[in-house]
């Protein structure tokens, strides 16, 4: 006996619209289980894990500073996504644009002008993008996969981060601790409101999120994008180039987390550091697909992953559990998305022995 | 599907029977924040124990939460202003990287008292607590020289900052006063808390010849890996006794909970103040695991500078001592002052190493 995938010959439309809050509840469902297995009350822990973060004005602020770079990377690679192309590497985006942002307020400290945020800005897309054409180039030109290059240059920028505030970009007054000069307060994103540490980085978000959701909907651009990602034959006749589209689809992710790295280096840290990341290039291949890769959805599901960062702390504060069980939710949320998706286009089949050597006779 | 909604709802139902309201809170809420995991068997779990100490010794009056593998970065800051907003009376943030977080929360909430360990920066609400480790550094290094065949110790660094330097500098001075060649290799891991890197650490030197293992890491890897190749090793921050029993000669051990208790009181009694302390061996914050896997001669030194530096006869830091590059740093008897201390970022002179900077 085995157990086979077989394609549904229709999908129901009604269950790819809920199936990720489907994912959600079966997420909340064997969370609660967890909980229950750890010797807690079920209800108060997923209460101070999913809605204690939520009550407070600071804590919606530290919401919106974690989410804003998920759904920056998010939407970009969604595009990725969509049009088939697999960056894997948004990580090494984020952390590049992040050090080509950081340019110009880590040598030239003294400079104090309104125009070093801006520069600092389009100077970390600029990073990520150019990032974000090694694999693309590869993918053009020699035809490799982009799924192992992007990610494989995840680790060097990683460690060339590394070296960097290890050596020559260490402050040389910081005790030989491994950080860069503090930022000059004109190279800091200013905060939106008084009342919370979110700055602008969550504008930017939802601003790229909102254009990126037109461009999909209303322009041709996204209409390209769509059809190359379905069939890359069909493109060709209507005239469309998939090569073009590798490097647009790329680099657009890659300005997208890159503009999230210098954010979060500008806006949440204030200097560059060996860490600058709890891995948000690889959360959000999460939100991406929680998103169901519509910039609009990746607003949402940015914020739920976010709140599970969130909830682990507060978790365990409140209830004493280990700050592991964030990670834990966030693998539940992708296996139940996933498993969701894929029942949504195939139906599981019990095959038994006897009907496969039926078959094997009648060949 | 529907078997899955019936399940769900009557799951559901039952979590629901079995919740139970909260419960009132008059306790006062002493909050700890960690960098590595409370069971790292070295420097959190030295805090940790600290922290139970504490808690045993004012039983029902205060609670004590906690939030460990906390990063040094802008999660800590979020981590501490969420303690300092549920309630903490007290807060104290235990990693030198906590730093500059801790000083923006203490900053934001005038009530609550913070205490940082191992930093430099102090505030009306915000007091530093240290240990001076580098009086057991020096044992450790008199020890080293007596029990190394080779002559050469390794010793894994995590972060080039005046605290790790000066424990350096006290090791080999321990041992130059034993034996006036001794040479010391350092690696530097670049973490507090990595049990991978700390064990490469450990591989690297033991690979470049050293017999004698020491370390400046939360974790008991590198001790493993001693015991693994058989030669000998100090633990650190905590008794690492467990993980080589045939290998450890003693241990640095962090005993906070006596200072935590102290503090604690002092704010229950209403006359806490900021203060920066820095304790060692006779203030009883810092202590010697038993000396074992040695003979009774060297035990009987070990003990006896352990004597003397409590009572004052000895400071680890006496001249004449010059730097690596040969120049004078302390005249004959003259003995280092603190501020000198908590800011070295040189050598002295033996070490086999460019201090990085």
């Amino acid at each position: 006996m085995r157990i086979e995938l077989q394609r549904r010959s229709q999908s129901s439309r009604l269950f790819s619209f809920v199936s990720p809050l489907l994912a959600l509840v079966l997420t909340l469902f064997f969370g609660g289980i967890m909980f229950w297995m750890l010797g807690k009350q079920p209800l108060d822990a997923l209460y101070s894990f999913f809605v204690e973060p939520l009550l407070e004005v600071w804590s919606l602020h530290e919401l919106a500073v974690k989410a804003a770079p998920l759904i920056l990377i998010g939407v970009g690679l969604s595009i990725c996504y969509r049009s088939n192309n697999w960056n894997i590497g948004a990580e090494g985006q984020f952390t590049i644009g992040a050090i080509t942002g950081s340019i110009l307020p880590v040598l030239y400290p003294e400079w104090h002008s309104p125009m070093i945020l801006p520069l600092m800005l389009v100077m970390g897309m600029v990073g990520g993008a150019l990032y974000a054409g090694i694999p693309a180039l590869l993918k053009t030109r020699f035809n490799t996969n982009e799924i192992l290059t992007s990610l494989m240059l995840v680790y060097i920028a990683q460690l060339y981060l590394d070296w960097l505030v290890r050596g020559p970009w260490r402050d040389p007054q910081g005790y030989n601790f491994p950080q860069t000069k503090s930022f000059v307060p004109e190279a800091v994103l200013p905060e939106i409101l008084e009342s919370g540490r979110a700055h602008l980085a969550i504008a930017f978000a939802l601003v790229a999120a909102v254009a990126l959701w037109f461009m999909m909907r209303f322009m041709l651009k996204g209409f390209e994008v769509t059809v190359l990602g379905q069939s890359e034959r069909a493109g060709r006749f209507a005239g469309f180039s998939a090569r073009r589209m590798v490097w647009f689809s790329m680099m657009l992710s890659g300005a997208l987390a890159g503009l999230a790295g210098i954010s979060e280096v500008s806006g949440s840290i204030g200097h560059v550091q060996p860490t600058i990341s709890p891995g948000y290039g690889f959360t959000a291949i999460i939100v991406a697909f929680l998103g169901r890769l519509n910039p609009l959805g990746i607003i949402a599901s940015g914020f739920v992953l976010a709140l599970t960062y969130l909830g682990g702390e507060a978790a365990q504060l409140s209830i004493g559990i280990s700050d592991k069980v964030s990670r834990v939710f966030q693998g539940l949320l992708l296996f139940f998305v996933l498993s969701c998706d894929t029942l949504i286009h195939y139906r599981i089949r019990i095959v038994t022995q006897k009907l496969r050597g039926g078959a094997a006779h009648h060949a | 599907m529907k078997k899955l909604i019936i399940a769900l709802a009557a799951t559901a139902a039952l979590l629901g029977g079995i919740t139970g309201g909260a419960q009132a809170q008059d306790k006062t809420k002493i909050c700890f924040i960690y960098v590595g995991s409370k069971t790292d068997g070295g420097w959190t779990q030295a805090h940790d124990i600290g922290r139970q100490a504490l808690q045993e010794h004012f039983g029902d009056k205060i609670e004590t939460p906690f939030l460990e593998n906390v990063p040094e970065g802008p999660d800590a800051e979020r981590a501490i202003e969420r303690m300092a907003r549920s309630g903490c009376a007290m807060v104290f943030t235990t990693s030198f990287g906590f730093m500059d977080a801790t000083v923006k929360v203490a900053q934001k909430f005038p009530d609550v008292k913070f205490e940082h360990a191992t930093g430099f920066k102090a505030a009306e609400n915000l007091a530093t607590y240290n240990s001076r480790f580098y009086e057991g550094r020096y044992i450790q290094g008199q020890i080293a020289a007596k029990m190394s065949k080779k002559g050469v110790a390794g010793y894994i660094a995590s972060f080039p900052i005046p605290e790790v330097v000066m424990g350096i500098n006290a090791f080999l001075l321990g041992a130059q006063s034993v034996n006036p060649d001794f040479e010391l290799k350092v690696v530097w891991a670049n973490t507090w808390f990595d049990p991978g890197k700390e064990a490469d650490a450990a591989k690297a030197l033991i690979d470049q010849g050293v017999d004698i293992l020491t370390q400046h890491t939360d974790t008991t890897a590198p001790m493993q890996v001693a015991a693994e190749r058989g030669i000998l090793a100090f633990g650190q921050a905590s008794d690492m006794i467990a993980a080589g029993p045939n290998t450890q000669l003693t241990a640095i051990v962090d005993t906070w909970g006596a200072y935590y208790i102290k503090r604690v009181q002092a704010l229950l009694d209403g006359n806490w103040k900021s203060e920066q302390i820095w304790d060692g061996l006779k203030d009883g914050i810092l202590t010697m695991a038993p000396y074992t896997n040695m003979p009774d001669d060297v035990k009987a030194m070990a003990e006896e500078t352990e004597a003397k530096i409590k009572s004052g006869e000895l400071h680890p830091f006496t001249g004449p001592v010059n730097k690596q590059d040969g120049t004078q740093w302390l005249a004959e008897g003259e003995k280092a002052d603190d501020g000198a201390l908590l800011g070295m970022n040189f050598y002295v002179e033996g070490v086999d190493d460019k201090l990085p900077q």
